[in-house]
């Protein structure tokens, strides 16, 4: 069976999941693979959020907030910007390939800018393949004590 | 009325839990007076077949350090566990992992082939020489444990009933969660962390905090730190504001940053996650690339925000490469 990406979205109430709301009523097609959940703020996502997702099953991890100067908390997505940052880095030393997490600025008139964020990201993550991690970190624990090196 | 049994016991651990214990001094004469103590390799001579021989529940208190890395650690825990009416994870290692767990930033292929080939103290004049979990000997086959590929915290082997975080746990808190228990009160619920408090590790602390923003990071050796100051607001990754309050906030104390020992929060899951959340809020900058210089600065972030945590993280392990 064909490989269909599991990508959760957190996307800020103000600004992208309004932005994801306006890519519906003008009938943009957008791909299913994308499950929205509804945060007030792009920086109510804690970290532990993206770690769950990926532990869970997730191939990819999309954040969605309002442009830089826009957010409804004044600093969100400042917040969001540097916590992204940090957690790439933290990503690449678990061995997650960093581009499985983006963050993408919409406002709530970017109903097309969604549905392109959303469609390159499904194809980015599905050229990426699956991550699968608990499978991935299962995988070869060996019962035997014989080291091949 | 026969004394009720205490057993300890270490896995994969350094023994500092064990002193730790010792360390409450004289109240040492208590534990023996209140407890009968049937087990405790690293005190008194006992066999593991001692305790096969046991009653199932028939210790009443069971004080587990130690993470689980091999086979024998894995099967004293469930040996025990069958033993014991009360069991508890002692120590960060039984907890959370502790130290032993930063092998999971790693393979297990990739520490035997440095600990038996590369290391530079490692010299051998026929190649390498590898651990065997069985090996054949005039005498007959011997047999050693297997080493595991990931580091476990006990929880993930067998079912705890209750925890006492610290690397290692504070003599003061051993002796509050024994005198608890010798009291008679009834016990706190399945699961709960005794010898601890609710809040994090900079509750306790005394430096003046003031709002935080960082432009660069530093080791402590890089820099001569204001002792009355927070050790985060000048810049040195402290990880107070993720670690569990409870070890009256010695290392900051003593100018050193809290290396999170008394793991995760009450509540917090990643003990790891929520420093990354902490550290970002902090950092003084607006500009990709900016925020991108000021974290480099940060050295082994995986190591530093989870040093005693790994294995209880969400995401458990590195990837194996």
């Amino acid at each position: 069976m064909e490989f269909e990406p599991k990508i959760v979205a957190f996307l800020c109430n103000w600004c992208t999941y309004t932005g994801a709301d306006l890519a519906g009523v003008s009938r943009l097609k957008s791909p299913a693979n994308i499950r929205v959940i509804r945060t007030m703020c792009s920086g109510r996502v804690d970290p532990t959020f993206v770690m769950k997702a990926f532990d869970l099953g997730a191939d990819g991890v999309l954040i969605g907030g309002c442009h830089p100067g826009d957010c409804h908390y004044a600093e969100g997505n400042y917040k969001t910007l540097r916590r992204a940052h940090m957690l790439k880095k933290i990503m690449r030393k678990y061995g997650i390939d960093e581009k499985r997490l983006r963050l993408e600025w919409i406002s709530a008139a970017e109903g097309d800018k969604f549905q392109e964020v959303t469609t390159t990201f499904t194809e980015t993550i599905r050229s990426l393949g699956p991550l699968d991690w608990r499978k991935r970190i299962g995988k070869g624990d060996r019962t035997e004590h014989t080291v091949a090196v | 009325m026969a004394k009720p049994k205490l057993a300890l016991y270490w896995a994969s651990s350094c023994g500092g839990c064990e002193i730790a214990v010792l360390d409450i001094q004289e109240k040492i004469l208590d534990v023996a007076n209140a407890f009968d103590i049937v087990f405790w390799p690293v005190a008194m001579d006992f066999k593991y077949d001692d305790v096969r021989k046991m009653e199932d529940k028939s210790i009443d208190l069971c004080l587990f350090n130690g993470a689980i890395r091999n086979s024998e650690n894995a099967e004293l825990a469930h040996l025990l566990r069958a033993k014991s009416k009360a069991l508890v994870a002692f120590g960060s290692c039984a907890h959370e992992g502790c130290i032993p767990a930063l092998a999971n930033l790693t393979t297990k292929d990739a520490i035997l082939k440095w600990v038996y080939k590369d290391s530079p103290s490692t010299v051998s004049n026929n190649g390498a020489v590898y651990p065997q979990t069985h090996t054949k000997m005039p005498e007959g086959e011997i047999e050693i444990p297997e080493m595991w590929e990931t580091v476990k915290s006990l929880d993930q082997v067998i079912d705890v009933d209750y925890y006492v975080p610290g690397c290692p746990p504070q003599p003061f808190q051993i002796w509050n969660v024994i005198e608890y228990i010798l009291s008679g009160k009834p016990l706190p619920p399945k699961g709960s962390v005794l010898g601890a408090d609710e809040k994090t590790c900079c509750d306790e602390c005394p430096r003046e905090r003031k709002e935080k923003k960082i432009k660069k990071f530093f080791r402590p050796y890089e820099i001569l730190s204001n002792p009355n100051e927070c050790l985060l607001d000048q810049g040195i990754i402290c990880m107070g504001p993720a670690t569990r309050s409870g070890c009256g906030a010695l290392c900051t104390k003593a100018n050193m940053p809290c290396r999170g020992c008394y793991g995760a929060p009450p509540n917090v899951v990643d003990q790891g996650a929520k420093m990354v959340s902490a550290l970002s809020s902090v950092v003084d900058s607006q500009d990709p690339n900016e925020i991108d210089e000021i974290l480099n600065q940060i050295v082994d972030p995986l190591g530093t925000f989870y040093r005693f945590s790994m294995a209880h993280s969400i995401l458990k392990r590195v990837d194996k490469i």
